[in-house]
Order: C-alpha cells, then sequence, then structure tokens
C-alpha cells in the first residue's frame, strides 16, 4: 500500500474535497474549529473556546470525544474531515459527543473517498444532548465514481429536555456504493429531533436507512424525512420509525423515493406507534417515478426531458 | 402563427376534441371561450404536446410547420409555451431558480414585480407546497413573461388570482403581447376574454363560433350558460 506524508495526505484530502465542489476555504480558516483525519491519522485539531475535540489513534481509525462545554454557543460551524485516499482501507471513527445543558453548536461533517475500490468507513457515535442544548450536524459525503465503498454511519443520540438535535446526511456526489445507515434518537420532555437523509443511488448502489425516534417525553417532537432518487440498477430500503410513548409527542415521517427507469428497485417500510391517546404520530410515504407534470412543465420553458429530470433530481436532493 | 386543422382526440372511444379549427395570428391574443368540461385545457395540452395527449387526428402548424409529432422541449424551443390551470410544485427549486430556466438575459426581478410579487419575499422561496394557489400560478406567469414566447398558452390565468392581482396579471398578459408574443387565452370568464382581439367559443371540443369580444361573449350568455351539452356533438 502506498504511504503518504502528513502535508500530502492533508493536501490530497483538501484537494480531493474541493474537486468533489467542496469549500476548501473552510478547512483552511484559522478562525472554525476543525477536525480533519485520514485513515487513523489525526492531519489537524484546532479547537476553540469552549469545545473540546479529544482524539486517540486505533488500529482502524480513530476515538473522537467532542465537548461542547455548559452554556457555550459556538458561532461558526465546527468542521470535521474524514477520508482515506488509498483504494483500499478500513476507517472506523468511534466518536462520543457531549453538548452540556444549553450549548450550541453546528458541525459540518465532510467524508472524502475520492478513490475507493474497496474501501469500509464506519462511525459509531454515542451522542447526548444536553437540556436546552442545540446541536446542528450535517454530513456530506465526496466519493468518486468507482462505486468500491461500504459507508456504515450508527448514532445513538439522547435528547434531554428541551434539547434540538438536527442532522442532515447526503450522499449524492458520485457512487454511493454501500450505505447501511442507523441513527435512533431518543427525545425527553420538549426535546425536538429532526432527522434528513438525501442520496442519490446510481450504478448497482445498494441503500438501507433505519431513522428511528422514541418520542419519550412529554411534548417531545420528532422528524424522520427522507429523500431518495434511484437510477440503474440501484436499490434502496428505508424504514422510518416514529413512537409516540408520552403525552402530547408529535412525530412524523416522511419518505420520498423516486424511481429513474425500470431496474432501480426502491421500498419504504414506516412504522408509526403512539401508547397515549394525546400523542400523533403521522406518515407519509411517495415512491414512484418522477412526476410527469413536474418534467413537462420544466420542458415547457425549453429543457431537453433529461435535463428536466437532472433539475428536479438536484432539487430533491439539495 | 398558429393553424390547428381538424384537431381530433378521442379517448376510450368518446370524442374529447371533435374537428377543432383555430387560427391564432401573429401578435393576437386570442381568446377560448367555454363552460367548464368542453375542452378547453385539452387544447392547450395538446398544442402543447403533453404526454397522454395525442391527437387521433387533425394537424397543428407553427409558422407553418407541421409540429403534431414534436416533443414538449421541441415546441418549447420553437417559442410555444404553457402556463398551466395547476402549475406543477416542485421541491427544491427556488422561484429564481425557475425563473432562470426561462429568462434570456438574466433579468428576472422585473417578471415578479409584473405580476405583483415582491423578489426580495420570493426570490429564494421554493416553488413547492408552501407557497398558495393563487401565488403558484403569478410565479407561472412570470416565468412565461421571462421566456418571452412566440406563443403562450394560457390555461385559466385568473383563476385563484385575487382582485388585487388579477389587473396586474392582465397587464402582464398585454404588456407581453405588446412585445410581440401572440396569446391563446383559455378562460370560462367572459371579463378575462376582453382583452383578446377575437374570441372563439368552444362546445363540447369544438369551435362553434369565432368573433370580437363583444359578440363572442354576448353569444356565450346568451347561448352557453343555459346549453345542457358537454362533451357531446355540438348540433
Amino acid at each position: 500500500m502506498i504511504r503518504y506524508s502528513v502535508e500530502e495526505e492533508y493536501r490530497g484530502m483538501i484537494d480531493a474535497y474541493q474537486k468533489a465542489g467542496g469549500d476548501e476555504s473552510v478547512l483552511k480558516s484559522k478562525d472554525a474549529a476543525k477536525l480533519v483525519v485520514h485513515e487513523n491519522r489525526v492531519l489537524a485539531n484546532d479547537g476553540i473556546k469552549g469545545l473540546k475535540i479529544d482524539t486517540e489513534k486505533t488500529a482502524s481509525g480513530v476515538r473522537v470525544n467532542f465537548t461542547v462545554e455548559k452554556g457555550v454557543k459556538i458561532d461558526r460551524p465546527v468542521h470535521l474531515c474524514f477520508g482515506l485516499l488509498p483504494k483500499e482501507g478500513l476507517q472506523e471513527i468511534i466518536m462520543k459527543v457531549d453538548a452540556q445543558a444549553g450549548s450550541e453548536v453546528s458541525v459540518v461533517a465532510h467524508c472524502i473517498f475520492p478513490n475507493a475500490v474497496k474501501v469500509i468507513h464506519k462511525m459509531d457515535a454515542d451522542i447526548n444532548i444536553g437540556a436546552n442544548a442545540k446541536f446542528d450536524y450535517k454530513e456530506t459525503h465526496y466519493h468518486g465514481e468507482g462505486g468500491g465503498i461500504e459507508v456504515i454511519p450508527r448514532a445513538k443520540v439522547r435528547v434531554e429536555k428541551g434539547g434540538v438535535w438536527q442532522s442532515t446526511f447526503a450522499l449524492s456526489q458520485g457512487l454511493v456504493g454501500k450505505l447501511d445507515y442507523d441513527f435512533e434518537i431518543f427525545c425527553l420532555e420538549k426535546a425536538v429531533a429532526e432527522l434528513v437523509v438525501k442520496a442519490y443511488g446510481r450504478g448497482s448502489d445498494d441503500i438501507k436507512i433505519v431513522e428511528k425516534i422514541h418520542l419519550d417525553g412529554r411534548g417531545a417532537r420528532g422528524m424522520a424525512k427522507s429523500r431518495l432518487v434511484l437510477s440503474d440498477k440501484a436499490r434502496a430500503e428505508v424504514r422510518g420509525e416514529t413512537y409516540g410513548n408520552a403525552p402530547y409527542a408529535r412525530g412524523h415521517v416522511d419518505c420520498m423515493e423516486l424511481v429513474n427507469g425500470n431496474e432501480a428497485v426502491a421500498l419504504a417500510i414506516p412504522i408509526v406507534s403512539v401508547t397515549y391517546d394525546t400523542a400523533k404520530v403521522t406518515h407519509e410515504a411517495a415512491i414512484g417515478s418522477i412526476d410527469r407534470k413536474q418534467v413537462e412543465t420544466l420542458m415547457a420553458r425549453g429543457l431537453d426531458e433529461d435535463e428536466a429530470v437532472d433539475v428536479i433530481v438536484r432539487g430533491i436532493l439539495k | 402563427m398558429l393553424v390547428v386543422e381538424n384537431l381530433q382526440l378521442k379517448l376510450n372511444g368518446n370524442a374529447i376534441i371533435n374537428g377543432l379549427d383555430l387560427h391564432v395570428g401573429k401578435g393576437e391574443i386570442h381568446g377560448i371561450l367555454g363552460e367548464n368540461g368542453t375542452g378547453k385545457t385539452t387544447i392547450a395540452n395538446l398544442i402543447m404536446g403533453l404526454s397522454n395527449y395525442r391527437p387521433t387526428g387533425g394537424r397543428i402548424l407553427f409558422e407553418g410547420e407541421d409540429i403534431s409529432g414534436f416533443s414538449v422541449s421541441q415546441r418549447a424551443k420553437k417559442g410555444i409555451t404553457l402556463a398551466w390551470q395547476e402549475p406543477a410544485r416542485v421541491e427544491g427549486l427556488t422561484v429564481r431558480d425557475y425563473l432562470s430556466l426561462s429568462a434570456k438575459n438574466g433579468q428576472i426581478e422585473q417578471y415578479l414585480l409584473m405580476v405583483g410579487m415582491e423578489p426580495k419575499q420570493y426570490m429564494d422561496r421554493d416553488i413547492d407546497a408552501t407557497l398558495s394557489g393563487g401565488e403558484r400560478k403569478r410565479i407561472e406567469m412570470a416565468s412565461v413573461l421571462a421566456m418571452r414566447p412566440k406563443l403562450a398558452i394560457l390555461d385559466e390565468p385568473d383563476s385563484g388570482i385575487d382582485i388585487v392581482a388579477l389587473p396586474l396579471l392582465l397587464n402582464g398578459i398585454m404588456e407581453m403581447n405588446k412585445q410581440g408574443s401572440s396569446v391563446l387565452l383559455i378562460t370560462h370568464s367572459e371579463k378575462m376574454a376582453e382583452i383578446s382581439h377575437r374570441v372563439s367559443i368552444l362546445c363540447a371540443g369544438k369551435i362553434i363560433r369565432t368573433g370580437t369580444p363583444l359578440e363572442s361573449s354576448l353569444w356565450f350568455k346568451n347561448n352557453c350558460l343555459t346549453c345542457p351539452h358537454i362533451n357531446e356533438p355540438a348540433h
């Protein structure tokens, strides 16, 4: 296996990120907190007052302890950058997040695998959002066109009283490969959870998504939203589960899977449950081809059919 | 500019469009006035070439060329466009994105102002379910105005539009016409049809007479509003 120097790895990560449409200035900025990890090596770890990022190298990745101190509100997004430049390899991120009471932070994770032929990227996260804390997490993947990657993000998130968890997972650059996403959220009293997953499956991509929200506290609210577009022989299964286990809990599952062509396969399995008469959980699932009227609306403005479909897909995945 | 000859559409054995002839001249606003169910929207869809609207007879000529077999895109590239009665909503597509598809000069704000919409308030909103029906229709009109088509087919442009926005919409149509666009104005409203140069009356999938707006409105009032035949051959 080819070994890279730290500088080469850092440069390579930033180049790959930029080529995939990312803004390299966010990873070079000295004002924003960031963590850059290539394989199991930490290339940059720039903290900021009120935020502690401790890392420990493991055989196949890194262990990260991410702590936002009580009452600290971080103005600028914190950037996490994980990736592998070689064609083969394994990266396991074990993450522990403690967003303490009253804190607020926005975290943007960039996962970069431009050359993957046989790569596994795993994340196991144990996340606690303290009382009245707010945590916004966006994870965007930049894959190459090889499709030889397996992405396995797993998270268990506990949101304490009045806390807010918002996450967006997007995988629309390059081939997905195999995605096995499983996030489970536990909301206590008046806590809020909003999960969004967006992916564009092509080639022989295989996508499995589980979004599970337990509304365990009085007045807790949750929304699990997924937007998938599938072409070629891609397959996707989306399970959106929301459980209203407390009085006045409110939940919603919103799944849209669009299939372009006759060989892609989409499956949606919504599960909604309530155990209190004042709780309410709703779901909507739409699976099918791209709406003909939408396509023809854009064609009537002079776009070719393929261009119209592309505009619609980009809108859904935006 | 647009010549429709003996156009026919049969669905499940029923004649929906029944030997329709229509001429729209260059620079003309041509109204089509008809009751519900007489085939007004079907004509719009046939001329625009939407899927599921393939004529079973007759032909459509645009600037002398038979476009009957053309796709929607091909017709749009020839200069024809359609403002839907109930326009589609597209998640993630902003008003700015949508108008930019039509505008050749990039000056999109003016087209929103022409339909009474404040660009700052609307430009970055999605054309999705968060817009009211009236707002979406005005954006549809703005998009057509931005395209500056040779022929704009407007299907019930006034439906769902409030009385404050309606005069602006009418001005927008007339302004577009002044700038050279022909307009096929499909409506059930005699008031709306008044801005036309000529108005044709549609009955059971067929144009039964064409005249000035006043003549056609009077005829429509006196004959169509009490007439029972919808999608049955006209006598």
